[in-house]
């Protein structure tokens, strides 16, 4: 268990001005005891990894509600991929299909949760990976 | 309240209850008895709450009206204070107009669909804009990438919009517009393309949404300041009054409200109050307000919660016709009148077990008939997971047939009203919002709230409270926290939207402007950017510019230029 708090970067890249799901998800993690960056609206993938490199986050979490997922996601990724940032997870939520999650976890983002997901679940996932995470390097180094 | 019964005991001794003499001394005993055996009784173990998280008695009577006026208060439809109804003979005379909002990819697909909805007995248009022509980038610019076409139709230019409405005469149909930040380039267009048709603008008949406070609010899809955005409020209100006199030059939005997490008061009060900053505007411009109120109109949720729903319409008539009679002195009855666009809770709708969104938008849209609603857009059930594929949508479209054919709802005209519950959930709801006006009015209006916080926190922390109720199973959503099937596939198709789409649009914004008149264009621009600084009625100067083939995202990007941006405040 790690005692430092986990950081997230909570955010909405693209166009879509939907904020309800991506502020009670920033609420109910930092409620949960995260530390949350929220980055506002409108901003583009490269503002995103930009600010998460700065913040030194452990997540990022990005809220898509307009269909862009498809676009917007793997170019985070491919910007996370760019920085190096191998120990960082990217998740989010919003208007996705199944198939689309598939092929976006195929990709390498976490999972993704669709309306009706429990905050709680959102929370014990990120704990969990983190958690994950901090065995994995405990192992190799 | 101490019931007004007197206690005796007979000759024999046994005590007896002898009734007060007053109508209503007797109904208080029966209910104050009645509450007793109440208090007895067991009770299922979940928050009797509405949907928006208020607490709701077991029973009305007559005892909870005691405040109420029949007559001045509920009246009869057709009058002041139309509580009943904004018509004399409302669905009688002429049922609510079934208008299913309908946009994606580019002009030639949606105008598909439009002819397709048409065909099914759709009796007025609905254009949903993708975010890129919602917030004024063209198809081609950095922004837009991904969005094009995907959750609405992608309009660029004139040209877009002549294909959109292809074959539809539109001197004929009703056609709303949700658009807000760049609103006036679109009235702007639509009067371009009727003129094309040889339809001058006396004769439309539509809505723009043009309601920016609420997108500062919470639908965040705000150009530029809300000065700025205000004045070319006024510019469109005065140039309808004056040119297109059947034509709604805004339709002020409770529904986003709602779906940002608002509670039902929020949404009205909220609402009513950004209507009323609409109307101080155009009075402090100079208008008659009985020049441009009767074309003010309003757009609401509607929630699962039924009879909170029905009560809120009925609160929205009564507030707005008092306050625009006492507070803003208008005299023509038409101005006072509350008349609506209704669409079923989006964010009502589960991903779990889609099929129940069908039931639910069946609710909701019962509400809103029950409510009076002048027009209604029922949801399809897919659309948590993509737009509506046109089996969802035909489906949501038969809904409101049923309704309007089949449940005999339509015959009486405010069949709740007179209901205990319906008129005393009325009356708090009015209540409510004028505390809520008074707050607002003391932050110093709407736009201050707006700079504060004010409003984002009020719903940010609604939003919060009712997850917090779902997650701990306090409140239950069907198919999500109960009644949940393990395992479950999706058995209903999706709709995907061609990525070809945006590529294909992209080429064609880029080719437009290599083969307009240029001069033409660069004159209206330039005209434009001086009405701009010389702070002149701005339609004019627009629908030149539209004319030109100047593109939305050319003139968005020299009012940006001229009117600078916004940034809100970060609240969760």
């Amino acid at each position: 268990m790690t005692e430092q708090k986990i950081r997230v970067l909570v955010g909405k890249p693209g166009l879509d001005g939907h904020d309800r799901g991506a502020k009670v998800v920033a609420a109910a993690l930092r409620d949960a005891g995260m530390e949350v960056v929220y980055t506002g609206l409108h901003q583009t993938p490269e503002g995103i990894v930009e600010t998460a490199l700065q913040e030194d986050v452990d997540v990022i979490a990005l809220s898509i509600l307009s269909g862009a997922h498809m676009t917007l996601l793997p170019r985070v990724l491919e910007l996370m991929q760019e920085a190096e940032m191998n120990d960082v997870l990217l998740t989010g939520g919003g208007i996705i299909s199944k198939d689309d999650m598939q092929a976006l976890a195929e990709m390498g983002v976490g999972q993704l949760f669709g309306p009706g997901t429990a905050t709680g679940e959102i929370v014990e996932y990120i704990e969990n990976w983190v958690n994950d995470r901090g065995a994995k390097v405990g192992t190799t180094s | 309240m101490t019931p007004t019964v007197r206690k005796d005991r007979r000759d024999d001794g046994r005590p007896i209850v002898q009734e007060a003499s007053t109508r209503e001394e007797r109904m208080a005993a029966r209910v104050a008895a009645w509450r007793d055996r109440w208090d007895r009784q067991s009770k299922r173990d979940i928050d009797f709450t509405s949907t928006s998280s208020m607490e709701v008695a077991p029973i009305y009577t007559p005892v909870d009206l005691a405040d109420n006026d029949p007559v001045d208060d509920i009246g009869v439809p057709g009058e002041y204070p139309y509580t009943r109804g904004v018509y004399d003979s409302m669905y009688r005379t002429r049922l609510w107009t079934m208008r299913q909002f309908a946009g994606f990819a580019t002009a030639e697909e949606t105008n598909e669909r439009y002819h397709f909805l048409l065909d099914h007995g759709q009796t007025g248009l609905s254009v949903a804009f993708d975010l890129p022509t919602l917030m004024g980038y063209d198809s081609d610019h950095p922004m837009s990438e991904g969005e094009v076409g995907v959750c609405g139709v992608a309009i660029d230019s004139l040209a877009d919009m002549e294909t959109l409405f292809r074959g539809i005469p539109l001197d004929q149909v009703s056609t709303s517009m949700t658009i807000n930040g760049p609103a006036i380039i679109f009235l702007a267009l639509y009067v371009a393309v009727a003129e094309e048709q040889g339809v001058s603008p006396d004769k439309l008949r539509g809505t723009l949404q043009t309601d920016i406070l609420k997108e500062y609010i919470a639908q965040k899809e705000w150009l530029f300041p809300p000065e700025p955005h205000l004045k070319i409020i006024v510019d469109m209100m005065a140039w309808c009054a004056d040119n297109a006199p059947k034509w709604h030059p805004i339709s002020i939005s409770g529904y986003h409200i709602r779906e940002a997490g608002s509670t039902a008061v929020q949404e009205l009060a909220f609402t009513l109050a950004d209507g009323f900053t609409y109307v101080e505007e155009g009075i402090r411009a100079g208008l008659d307000v009985d020049r441009f109120a009767p074309r003010l109109s309003f757009f609401w949720n509607a929630h699962n919660d039924f009879f909170e729903e029905v009560a809120k319409y009925r609160a929205a008539r009564r507030i707005w016709a008092r306050h625009m009679k006492e507070r803003y002195g208008a005299k023509e009855p038409r101005s006072l009148l509350m008349r609506f666009h209704t669409q079923t809770a989006g964010c009502s709708l589960t991903e779990q077990q889609p099929e129940n969104n069908i039931v639910r938008t069946a609710i909701q849209a019962l509400a809103g008939v029950m409510g009076g609603t002048q027009s209604l857009h029922t949801n399809s059930m897919d659309e948590t997971y993509a737009l509506p594929t046109e089996k969802a949508v035909k489906i949501a479209l038969r809904t409101q047939q049923v309704i309007a054919y089949e449940s005999g709802v339509a015959n009486v005209i405010d069949p709740l009203g007179g209901s205990y519950y319906v008129e005393a959930l009325t009356d708090r709801m009015e209540a409510e919002a004028e505390a809520y006006f008074r707050q607002i009015e003391g932050l110093g209006g709407v736009v201050a709230g707006i700079e504060e916080g004010f409003f984002q926190r009020e719903l940010a922390s609604a939003a919060s409270r009712y997850q917090e109720e779902i997650d701990a199973r306090r409140r239950v959503i069907v198919g999500v926290n109960e009644f949940i099937e393990q395992d479950e596939r999706l058995e209903i198709p999706i709709l995907r939207i061609d990525p070809r789409y945006e590529r294909e649009q992209c080429d064609r914004v880029r080719e437009l402007r290599a083969k307009r008149d240029d001069a033409k264009y660069q004159t209206a621009m330039v005209r434009l950017r001086q009405a701009i600084q010389e702070e002149q009625n701005l339609m004019q100067p627009v629908l030149d510019a539209v004319r030109s083939y100047a593109t939305v995202g050319e003139i968005v990007e020299l009012m940006r230029d001229e009117y600078g941006t916004w940034r809100e405040p970060s609240i969760f």
